[in-house]
């Protein structure tokens, strides 16, 4: 399924602006042909099981280091994925979205070579600002682990966010271009995470959904980025003035939601009552 | 320049004794080795660096510079000598250089200072604090040598001391750390990790090394050659085997089944990359490297 090479992918795997070397490989160990084989999947994947509307694409700019905020919606980084399809197949020249990745990923076998490959590092700040001095599309999800772990009657809220991208963003003179992220609750319907049995795995939880296994159910995602956001500013400022403009964009990441809600038919299965406060501010 | 050498008849130390008479420097050698065919240019001193008759030769020479390379830095060599000789030797090299006036000072270390872990940095910057001891405490000893060749800068600002920290280096002769690894047909890796390494074809390292001792500069300086690549790309290139063995098992075959020895904390060093940024030493020397990756790789492969 996968094997099979699709010459339109490896076209715009070679559009990317990733500088590759004789052997296919870029100076943070991105790989080629690993890259084909990922998009190979997700083509599929959007295909036939994700299908994503995608609004305001014009935002996300062509060239030049970007920052793209928004958030976790639920079950795993589903979400993740589909950025990153959309950032390779949506725009007219394809980009190759680069997360920030959780550290507990780099140490499991098999998706520490695969994720290095394709370009998603551990998340510390010190790769951060590499890869936007090196003006490339940076993915953030300031949730962190905290977005992941959302059940699926929590999906479209937002919990707390990281105010570490902000002072790179500031630091670094990158946009923020926001995006509100809406289904991963219904692709993914976690009842309730199980922490203990997931640290025991080496991982911060392992989800349970509502049909008990661990998988995700055929979805159509909708994906609503924003204007880009500049804030005034190098990074050094006081925890207050950088809160209130995370604030500003948490607070346009959730409008992004909402519209994206909007575009959705009523939920099938509709909860009672209102969604759980847990971890919101 | 008089130049004196610590460590000369080491891989590295040879070349870097070559390249220095070849420019026409008169080079001082001292190592506890002896080198018989020693090029013209080059005095032969077998003594220990710890010793008096080490200290005799700065008195009686005077070097303009001096750059250290007596470590022992063969990972199972865990005698109790190899400490002192890893610390006290750097501490008497310093000191000479203070008490007989020698302008300047190059001390030769490892990138492997800044440690392997799943959350460290691709590219590390000279003011990062050296991780490796953690888990790693082979490295404890040249690590503390860094760090003390590095508080010269400080105590002893009349010298110009650079404190290099060097890639792994590759290249006909085999040796190192990287190359003994490669040795073998078969190379153990472990199942699920291919991580990034950097390397320095051994002639571009001793001209890195020569550089820094020919123009004063100062400071802690990262060195390394082309961009990294992923050990997988390197153990083909170089017409090897990967074995990959799961983590669990790596430490109950290595040794065995004719793979290499390796000690426990090196295993990190197989799951997670060790990159640094050279971008100040480049800046400070000038320095560039004539060999890229390929023709490292091929040189390594090709050599008898």
């Amino acid at each position: 399924m996968f094997t099979s090479r699709d010459p339109w992918i490896e076209r715009r795997v070679d559009q990317l602006e990733v500088p590759f070397n004789a052997y296919g490989i870029d100076p943070y160990g991105i790989d080629k042909t690993h890259l084909v084989r990922l998009f190979t999947a997700l083509e599929w994947m959007r295909r036939r099981y994700f299908p994503v509307r995608v609004r305001g694409l014009p935002f996300v700019p062509q060239q030049g280091r970007a920052m793209l905020v928004g958030n976790h919606s639920g079950g795993v980084a589903i979400d993740a994925t589909m950025v990153i399809g959309s950032a390779f197949f949506d725009l007219d020249t394809p980009r190759l979205a680069q997360g920030m990745a959780d550290k507990f990923l780099g140490r499991l076998p098999g998706i520490a070579r695969l994720s290095s490959r394709i370009g998603q590092f551990a998340g510390i700040p010190a790769h951060a600002e590499r890869l936007l001095e090196d003006d490339r599309l940076l993915m953030v999800f300031p949730e962190g682990a905290r977005g992941t772990a959302k059940l699926a009657s929590e999906a479209d809220s937002l919990v707390r966010f990281g105010t570490g991208f902000m002072r790179l963003a500031l630091k670094t003179r990158a946009p923020i271009i926001p995006f509100g992220f809406v289904g991963g609750g219904e692709a993914f319907p976690t009842m309730f995470n199980l922490y203990a049995f997931g640290r025991l795995l080496g991982v911060p939880y392992v989800p349970v959904t509502r049909y008990l296994l661990p998988l995700p159910k055929p979805t159509t995602f909708d994906l609503t980025y924003g204007d880009a956001m500049f804030f005034e500013g190098n990074g050094q400022e006081d925890d207050e003035v950088i809160q209130d403009y995370v604030e500003q964009v948490k607070a346009k990441i959730a409008d992004l939601i909402a519209q994206g809600r909007s575009r959705r038919k009523p939920r099938p299965l509709l909860r009672s009552g209102s969604p759980s406060q847990r971890g919101r501010r | 320049m008089n130049v004196l050498v610590t460590g000369v008849t080491s891989m590295l130390g040879r070349l870097v004794a070559r390249g220095l008479a070849e420019e026409g420097h008169r080079v001082l050698g001292l190592d506890r080795r002896a080198w018989r065919d020693a090029p013209e240019g080059v005095r032969m001193f077998q003594v220990d660096v710890r010793k008096r008759s080490a200290e005799e030769i700065f008195r009686s020479e005077r070097p303009d510079a001096a750059i250290h390379m007596a470590t022992v830095t063969h990972l199972l060599h865990r005698s109790p000598d190899r400490f002192r000789i890893n610390l006290e030797g750097t501490r008497a090299i310093v000191e000479h250089c203070e008490h007989y006036n020698v302008p300047r000072l190059v001390v030769v270390g490892r990138h492997t200072y800044y440690g392997a872990a799943p959350d460290s940095a691709l590219y590390h910057t000279e003011d990062e604090p050296p991780v490796a001891i953690h888990q790693f405490p082979e490295l404890a000893d040249l690590v503390a040598a860094d760090l003390y060749a590095g508080s010269a800068l400080w105590r002893y600002p009349q010298i110009d001391t650079s404190v290099l920290r060097l890639c792994y280096t590759l290249g006909p002769s085999r040796h190192g750390t990287l190359g003994s690894y490669l040795g073998g047909r078969r190379v153990p890796t472990v199942l699920g990790y291919d991580p990034l390494f950097q390397f320095l074809h051994e002639e571009d390292a001793a001209q890195a090394i020569i550089t820094a001792a020919l123009r004063p500069m100062r400071g802690v300086f990262n060195v390394s050659g082309p961009p990294p690549v992923p050990l997988s790309i390197i153990i083909r290139e170089t017409g090897r085997r990967s074995v990959p063995v799961p983590e669990f098992f790596m430490n109950r075959t290595l040794g065995r089944f004719g793979l290499p020895r390796l000690p426990r904390g090196a295993i990190d060093h197989l799951k997670y990359p060790i990159v640094v940024d050279s971008t100040p030493f480049r800046k400070a020397t000038g320095f560039t490297h004539r060999f890229d990756e390929a023709a490292t790789m091929n040189a390594f492969e090709m050599a008898i």
